[in-house]
């Protein structure tokens, strides 16, 4: 656990001094957001109407961006072939794919909190919910552990930032669709037992895609 | 056989690679290398462009697998443990392994946590002020010199001590001052507190005789050639080294 903690410290002390990785996934998402609210019919805004739209163009925000931070976390590594440096220490691969993921899953967390309440405010909805917070948690960790194999398997291609959505877009959907059914069932106060299943099977998804991914971690970044 | 010969072939084999094979689809690049290396040696691995210097290094540092052949290195075949394998190995290559935005105290207890090097503060301010950076320990990197992330990368590769140093072109990119201020420290480090075994490629073919006790050209996948440091001349080495990449990439 020490290897997966000093991965992660190494991950947000760098952000911290750069704020690469964050800037970038925030602007995209406040944009695509900007974007949704001016670009959508004004009828479909309707405080009636805008709670059946509102929480899949919220994943999207929350996914394109967080494709954007996971091509650059492993740039970063990439650039002056410290992901090499990495893949020499003598540390389980497991350790330094954990240590990666929880990097990514902070960054993705910390601009889905603040990009939340101000999708709230351009679409004149609420997103105030406790609930809410673990439906984001497990669809942005099921998001955060496939994104971050594949992203490693994707930064020795030519066209990385093409193929990571491509090759992982498909394993990801059957949580993108959970946690989107989730946050509508939540927002719109449905009956919990709606929001349960959702969370279930988001949880078990997670669990399978956090072991996984640490048993192929050394197969995806191998020569 | 003389006594040094009988005290030299006791020394413990560090690295022996064993009818090494790699290809890239098709194409061969390591065509049935055996190499050894002992414990002290310090040995520069020539040969031109494509020759197979890296793909070699890569393939003992276990970033790449062999397509057959067998490698052990200090006895322990390479398919086994990697990761306790990795913490023998000492890799410094052309790049330099480090992260820009942190310092070089920073980068050095990054790795050194990797490494679970015992008594890291004292480890990392001893291996900063071996190469000469103690004074810039807190600067981010993305500020310092190339030779001096060089010298860094170094403390990097020497932060946990490792019997083994392997070396891709280290002095790539660096001035001549530059590359003869980084040769002179890696030697000085060769021989720092105990007998490290050295593998090295380089294209200049001077430093690389200056530095090593033996000299390997490596040619059409094997290695062609092989010679002692001081069996040759600085002036002859050009001649030999031209004749013996021509006739091996004949073959």
């Amino acid at each position: 656990m020490r290897k997966v903690w000093a991965v992660y410290a190494k991950d947000v002390r760098a952000e911290l001094r750069t704020k690469d990785i964050f800037s970038a996934m925030f602007v995209f998402s406040l944009l695509a957001t900007l974007v949704f609210a001016f670009a959508l019919p004004a009828k479909l805004l309707d405080p009636k109407e805008v709670g059946g739209i509102a929480p899949g163009l919220l994943w999207v925000a929350y996914t394109f961006s967080g494709v954007l931070g996971l091509n650059r976390s492993f740039i970063v590594e990439k650039d002056k072939g410290s992901l090499e440096g990495l893949l020499l220490a003598p540390a389980d691969r497991g350790a330094i794919y954990l240590g990666k993921m929880l990097s990514n899953l902070t960054f993705m967390l910390l601009v889905e909190t603040l990009i939340t309440p101000i999708f709230g405010i351009l679409f004149n909805y609420s997103t105030f919910n406790l609930w809410l917070i673990p439906v984001v948690l497990l669809g942005t960790l099921g998001f955060a552990e496939i994104g971050t194999i594949f992203a490693a398997m994707a930064i020795n291609t030519r066209a990385r930032e093409v193929l990571l959505p491509v090759l992982f877009f498909p394993i990801m959907l059957p949580v993108i669709i959970a946690a989107t059914n989730a946050t509508s069932a939540v927002l719109a106060n449905r009956p919990f037992d709606e929001v349960l299943g959702q969370l279930e099977f988001m949880l078990v998804f997670d669990v399978i895609f956090l072991v996984l991914p640490i048993l192929l971690f050394e197969l995806a970044v191998e020569e | 056989m003389t006594a040094a010969t009988t005290l030299q072939d006791s020394r413990p084999v560090m690295v022996r690679a064993n009818k090494l094979v790699k290809s890239f689809g098709n194409r061969p690049v390591l065509r049935g290398l055996d190499l050894e290396l002992r414990q002290g040696d310090f040995v520069t691995l020539l040969g031109p462009n494509g020759a197979g210097k890296t793909t070699l290094l890569r393939i003992l540092a276990t970033l790449a697998r062999p397509t057959s052949g067998t490698v052990e290195l200090a006895g322990i075949p390479l398919n086994e443990a990697k990761s306790s394998i990795r913490g023998l190995l000492g890799v410094i290559s052309h790049q330099t392994f480090l992260y820009e935005d942190l310092n070089a105290y920073e980068n050095l207890r990054f790795y050194g946590k990797l490494y679970e090097v015992p008594n890291l503060t004292a480890r990392v301010e001893e291996v900063l002020k071996k190469v000469g950076l103690e004074k810039r320990a807190i600067d981010r990197v993305r500020t310092y010199s190339r030779g001096m992330q060089q010298r860094l990368s170094i403390a990097r590769a020497i932060l946990h001590n490792p019997p083994i140093l392997l070396l891709d072109e280290p002095d790539t990119g660096l001035d001549r001052q530059a590359a003869d201020m980084l040769g002179d420290l890696i030697r000085d480090l060769a021989i720092d507190g105990q007998s490290r075994t050295v593998l090295m490629t380089t294209h200049n073919l001077e430093r690389g005789l200056a530095m090593s006790d033996r000299i390997l050209i490596l040619a059409g996948g094997r290695l062609a050639a092989e010679r002692s440091s001081n069996s040759l001349a600085p002036e002859q080495l050009q001649d030999f080294y031209y004749d013996t990449v021509s006739l091996g990439g004949a073959r």
